[in-house]
């Protein structure tokens, strides 16, 4: 006989789970104690929503599937701002909860949350589960759901009960069959062909790489499409990454809080190729940032996203990697030099020397410089707020990977995210950037950080203020600073000590980066805080 | 402009709020909603008629697409498919006005299912266009209740026939 639990632990055995992130309860409980017994890693985080970041970050990372899992009420609620972050960058995540007995499920009974119900518009997909039987197929399915088509989280929610009852045997099944779900990967042949007429008339293009372009692999074949042809590659926030920072290809990343080279160039152009990108609102505030009549070609694998925030000239419905490989076999064309050259006029046109504040860490340049110390393949991890755009605009690396919570803005994502991306990519350099307003938001897992020794670096920008948000009161609401000021920061020093890190505060530029190449070259978890001066803009 | 959807679903628990909320979410408005089984009891047929502009039914398309138990969306055409409702309509009807609205019964093709002292229930199934003459017809006697099931469509072979031939 075996339990419904031993066949949760062995679908994750069949799926090739490595490491989950979770916070147990007494519901999850026979879950975790059959985990135990297994090579399977279960990482205790301190708050059920840092676990789905982890997993997020550790998916990331590793380009598989990230899994969390949190106990049914609390546990399974704390989880959802997670899962949300997880859905809105598209990252493949199975979240499993625990729920209370079948049988007393909707009486309001201890700890009792109608999770699936709650996460219903921010899942790709959903399970209660009624029956142990079903546990297999349900494993198999929610894996292959999260990670095909435009990968996204999906939650199985299970009884105690239904994890309790006993089969005579356990087997995996080897397909899914999901009538409902079949997602178009190939490219449109006859589209591909179109869009590749209209590229050669074009006498201005761009191409504009969301995270698609990453999600699917497609990074290589991208660059190499882009240095065949001559066009230069904008990115949105989540394709940061896509093209090597100091490439003459690459002219930055667009939108609000973009560089003023790379919108300009999105908006003189004849030609925009969106490859894995939507073209949220923070990218594409307004469709009219685009040239009126420039034509657009866009590329994605969720039909959905389409013609959903911009009008679309050429449709191509497919994953990335795949339509650009078709595109690269008969491409031929070469954008003229002089859009290239006049591109970077403006760029140079555009650059200014960040304001510096004496007794200050001047934090762009600050970021470009550690980006420039870190290793092949090192992953930043940038919060949400101010930190976030310095990180962004200043992360040059050839071949780093950049994340952050692009579309749902989460404040606290970096250190959580930082925990799952170290585990998975033990052997690279992983780096959380936060502001003091960020870091407070998951510093708890710091007892996580130091429970499992993980060599870990956090930078925290210390500048008092809830930066972002002063900087938005300073230009529309008079400079009147309504709750945005967080005068009694804790000494982090202090702090870090309490967790058993090391840790130092730096004013000055020089400091930072002699800490920083000190910092990187140790293989202990390391916070250097950097005192930032409350006014420096974000861009 | 209104649009009629046909949806096939898997003929699970929650998926028909997965698909009403994926309405409200995105702000999309719903005018009526029907739900059965199909000749394969596995799978269940919604009939939606949703208000919007172009832009607006082909999100929903799209977005009703990605809901996992969702296997076909079908926007009926103008003129291409057969649109029917059921209707319960409970009307005032003192004794010496039965035979009036008997009449009106006889005239619309309703039903009377059932009488008493000072009501008539009518049952009429039949387009939106008809069921409002019907109601334009029986506001005068006063209309004491309306039941509606939603509209359910079906394809017109007939006229896919016709389109093939011509």
């Amino acid at each position: 006989m075996i339990s419904g639990a031993e066949i949760m632990v062995r679908c994750l055995q069949e799926e090739g789970v490595e490491i989950v992130f979770g916070y147990p309860g007494a519901v999850i409980c026979p879950f975790f104690d059959k985990l135990h017994d297994t090579e399977i890693k279960a990482i205790l985080v301190r708050q059920e929503q840092n676990a789905a970041h982890a997993a997020s970050g550790y998916a990331r990372a590793l380009s598989r599937v990230g899994v969390c899992v949190a106990t049914s009420g609390p546990g399974a609620l704390n989880m959802i701002t997670g899962i949300a972050t997880a859905y809105m960058d598209s990252i493949p995540m199975v979240a499993i909860t625990g729920q209370v007995r079948s049988d007393v499920l909707g009486r309001d009974v201890f700890q009792e949350a109608d999770i699936t119900g709650a996460c219903e518009s921010f899942v790709k997909h959903s399970y209660l589960v009624k029956d142990t039987a079903e546990l297999p197929r349900i494993f198999k399915e929610a894996f292959h759901i999260a990670s095909t088509g435009r990968p996204g989280p999906v939650l199985i929610d299970v009884p105690v009960d239904v994890q309790e009852a006993e089969l005579e045997s356990f087997e995996y099944p080897e397909k899914v069959n999901i009538i409902g779900y079949k997602p178009s990967v190939h490219g449109h042949p006859m589209q591909i062909k179109r869009a590749l007429e209209m590229i050669a008339q074009s006498r201005r293009p761009v191409i504009c790489a969301g995270g698609g372009v990453l999600t699917s692999g497609a990074k290589p074949k991208l660059r190499e499409f882009s240095s065949r042809t001559n066009i230069p590659v904008v990115s949105t926030m989540m394709g940061i990454g896509v093209m090597p920072s100091q490439s003459p290809l690459y002219v930055g990343m667009i939108g609000s809080h973009g560089t003023k080279a790379a919108n300009m160039t999105v908006h003189e152009a004849d030609l925009v190729i969106l490859c894995g990108a939507r073209v949220g609102d923070r990218a594409v505030a307004s469709p009219d940032q685009v040239a009126e009549h420039a034509n657009i070609i866009h590329i994605d694998i969720d039909p959905a996203e389409i013609g959903k925030n911009m009008k679309t000239t050429i449709p191509i419905v497919g994953d990335m990697k795949n339509v650009i490989s078709q595109m690269l076999k008969d491409i031929d064309y070469k954008a003229p030099d002089e859009w290239l050259d006049h591109i970077h006029q403006r760029q140079e046109e555009y650059q200014k020397e960040p304001v510096r504040f004496e007794g200050f860490v001047e934090p762009k340049s600050f970021i470009a410089k550690l980006s420039s110390m870190l290793r092949q393949k090192a992953i930043l991890i940038a919060d949400v707020g101010q930190n976030q755009i310095w990180c962004a605009n200043n992360f040059k690396m050839s071949d780093g990977r950049f994340f952050t919570s692009g579309g749902m803005g989460t404040m606290g994502y970096s250190v959580p995210a930082a925990v799952g991306a170290k585990l998975a990519r033990p052997n690279r350099d992983v780096v959380a950037v936060c502001g003091d307003g960020s870091f407070q938001m998951s510093l708890n897992e710091l007892a996580t950080i130091a429970q499992n020794g993980l060599n870990v670096k956090i930078i925290v920008m210390e500048n008092n203020v809830l930066g972002m948000v002063h900087e938005l009161q300073d230009i529309h609401y008079n400079s009147r600073y309504a709750i945005t000021e967080l005068s009694d920061v804790p000494d982090f020093e202090k702090l870090a000590e309490a967790y058993g890190i090391d840790s130092v505060t730096v004013s000055s530029n020089e400091d930072a980066e002699k800490y920083a190449k000190q910092m990187l070259r140790s293989d202990k978890p390391f916070i250097l805080i950097c005192k930032v001066h409350p006014k420096t803009s974000s861009r | 402009m209104k649009y009629t959807l046909s949806i096939l679903v898997e003929n699970h628990p929650g998926v028909l709020s997965k698909v009403s909320g994926l309405f409200s979410r995105r702000g999309f408005n719903i005018d009526s909603l029907a739900v059965g089984i199909t000749e394969d009891s596995n799978i269940s047929r919604m009939t939606i008629v949703a208000d919007g502009d172009e832009y607006v039914i082909e999100q929903l398309e799209k977005q009703l697409n990605k809901v996992i138990p969702v296997i076909k969306v079908r926007t009926y055409t103008q003129g291409g498919f057969i649109s029917r409702e059921l209707a319960l309509i409970k009307v005032s009807c003192p004794a010496k006005q039965r035979l009036d609205i008997m009449k009106i019964a006889e005239l619309m093709d309703a039903k009377i299912v059932d009488v008493a002292l000072n009501t008539m229930t009518l049952q009429f199934a039949d387009t939106l266009e008809r069921f409002e003459t019907l109601t334009d017809l029986l506001k005068p006697y006063g209309i004491r209740e309306i039941v509606r099931t939603g509209t359910v469509a079906i394809e017109k072979d007939s006229a896919a026939q016709r389109k093939q031939t011509v």
